[in-house]
């Protein structure tokens, strides 16, 4: 048996298994949208020229965004002391950050319920040194939805930044000091382009996180805060529109996969290392 | 030389951890809460809601479910992925550059979207039953860790070691089991373990895949979460953060923990 017959033979079961039940259902789903009789494209044009429907899908977008940046911004810091941190300290605060990470999105979104409801513990706090005379409604807003989101996606972001930063030698900076930069500049000049790469596969995967999640929104978006992953359950689950959920289902694809390769362009290009 | 770090990013990092952890306090906290309600902090100390867990028929079964979900979709994706990643490491020449994509695809293709198609497809177009398809739906979205883990080890181990054994009588299927399995058993281990997590945490895919009699743990608790309030759903979070402290210990034993920032 040559080596080319023996690695795709080993490689076949889990070939299958994606191409099976991923690929093929995942394209049926594109095929519905087609397959409108007042036009292929029909379904789509639906889409974008319904008022509720991309509002649901800007809502979506800014709420993603926002995450990214509030997550980066937290990350980057946190993971910038982290890594500079003694070794065992450095382990504790990665095991303190690697903690909420395994543990699930629903308890996570849960956590939120108890702080921010109306007698949560955040109002209960407030009220007790008399900041609020009357309880604030703070659940289902959309600030609701985006404390949440930073709350899940930060650890991602730290645990990957702190791989990125440690792997900068010190000594590059330390030359830059030396030969008379501050340590801002160093800074700017030296650290920032090197953790860029590193940063957008970071912002990458918090982005298309927060795009694509259901429980989140679910939990503490309510009916009022619908964004794609919700008004796609909705759409397939409640009212059985299951060509208005394939569509949904293909306009998340098509912005995550567009990002997603962007960014890795993107990132290719600015990475110092690569030259 | 050691720069010193800005006090102001000190206090920025304090903060962060104290966002990270105080919510699962408050969790802990509510769940020994001696109220018929949820509230922070606790008043009054009680074990009450931890044995009201197992008085929920829905929550013991969901969480029989889960389990036997997370370890059975671990061990075929396991089946099937240590394979695909030795193929990948070993023949790098001989397969196509696109094949290891198609192992992240699971990952790529947002969950929810996977969870739909195979709903459409599995649940009503072919009539399979709901244990089947979320089992093949656990499979999917866990492989693309297993093969992941497991290559990440294949790409430190010396295929020569193996070359040897070979080129000695050993036969290759033997090779592979006696030779390469024990030296890459830590990246299994990981591998098996975040995979493990990965499925017993899924809510998206099995938001669609679960149907009357047959539903998991994290779907009982977001439906339990929208009509009662009471510190059982806590007591269960408790749980569930349990299971992540003893994985992450299984973890740190067999890898370190620093493994997951690389």
């Amino acid at each position: 048996m040559s080596n080319r017959m023996r690695a795709w033979l080993i490689a076949t079961p889990a070939t299958l298994l994606v191409t099976i039940f991923l690929v093929l259902p995942v394209l049926a789903t594109f095929a519905t949208t087609f397959g409108d009789p007042k036009g292929p494209f029909a379904t789509y044009s639906a889409f974008f020229n319904s008022r509720f429907r991309t509002t649901v899908l800007w809502r979506t977008m800014e709420v993603a965004l926002v995450t990214t940046f509030i997550s980066v911004a937290i990350g980057f810091v946190t993971a910038w002391v982290v890594a500079r941190m003694p070794s065992h300290l450095k382990s504790l605060l990665i095991i303190a950050a690697v903690f909420p990470l395994l543990t699930g999105v629903v308890v996570r979104s849960f956590a939120w319920l108890v702080i921010l409801g109306k007698n949560g513990v955040l109002n209960n706090f407030l009220l007790s040194i008399g900041v609020i005379a009357e309880p604030l409604s703070m659940l289902y807003t959309q600030g609701s939805v985006i404390v949440a989101m930073v709350y899940l996606f930060v650890p991602l972001m730290i645990l990957t930044l702190v791989g990125v930063l440690e792997g900068i030698p010190q000594d590059l900076t330390d030359a830059a000091a030396s030969l008379g930069a501050t340590p801002t500049a160093a800074f700017r000049q030296v650290v920032l382009p090197m953790a860029v790469p590193g940063l957008i596969v970071g912002a990458v995967l918090v982005f298309t996180g927060s795009f694509t999640s259901y429980a989140t929104p679910q939990l503490l978006g309510g009916e009022g805060q619908m964004m794609m992953g919700t008004f796609l359950y909705q759409r397939a689950m409640v009212t059985f529109d299951w060509v208005g959920a394939s569509t949904i289902a293909a306009v998340m694809v098509v912005v995550t996969l567009a990002t997603v390769l962007t960014m890795s362009r993107v990132a290719r290009k600015l990475n110092p290392m690569a030259g | 030389m050691k720069n010193r770090i800005h006090p102001v990013l000190i206090v920025i990092t304090v903060l962060t951890f104290l966002f990270l952890l105080g919510p699962l306090v408050v969790i802990i906290g509510s769940a020994l809460s001696d109220t018929s309600y949820l509230t922070f902090p606790p008043q009054g100390l009680t074990l009450h809601w931890f044995s009201n867990i197992f008085e929920v028929s829905a929550f013991t079964r969901t969480m029989g479910t889960s389990f036997m979900l997370a370890i059975g979709g671990t061990t075929i994706s396991m089946l099937i992925g240590i394979p695909a990643a030795y193929a990948l490491a070993r023949y790098r020449i001989e397969l196509p550059a696109f094949l290891g994509n198609v192992f992240v695809l699971p990952i790529l293709i947002p969950e929810i979207v996977l969870g739909f198609s195979l709903m459409k497809s599995l649940a009503s177009g072919f009539g399979l039953p709901i244990f089947i398809a979320l089992l093949i739906g656990h499979a999917l979205i866990v492989l693309p860790y297993t093969v992941r883990v497991v290559g990440a080890s294949l790409n430190s181990f010396d295929f020569s070691i193996e070359e040897a054994a070979v080129s000695l009588g050993c036969t290759r299927i033997k090779a592979f089991f006696v030779v390469v399995i024990p030296n890459i058993r830590a990246g299994i281990i990981a591998g098996f373990i975040l995979a493990f997590i990965t499925s017993l945490n899924d809510v998206s895919i099995s938001i669609f895949l679960t149907g009357p009699g047959v539903s998991t743990l994290p779907i009982q608790l977001l439906a339990h979460m929208e009509q009662f309030f009471d510190p059982t759903i806590a007591s269960v979070s408790v749980l569930l953060m349990g299971v992540t402290v003893a994985v992450m210990a299984v973890v740190e034993r067999t890898l370190g923990l620093t493994f997951l920032t690389k």
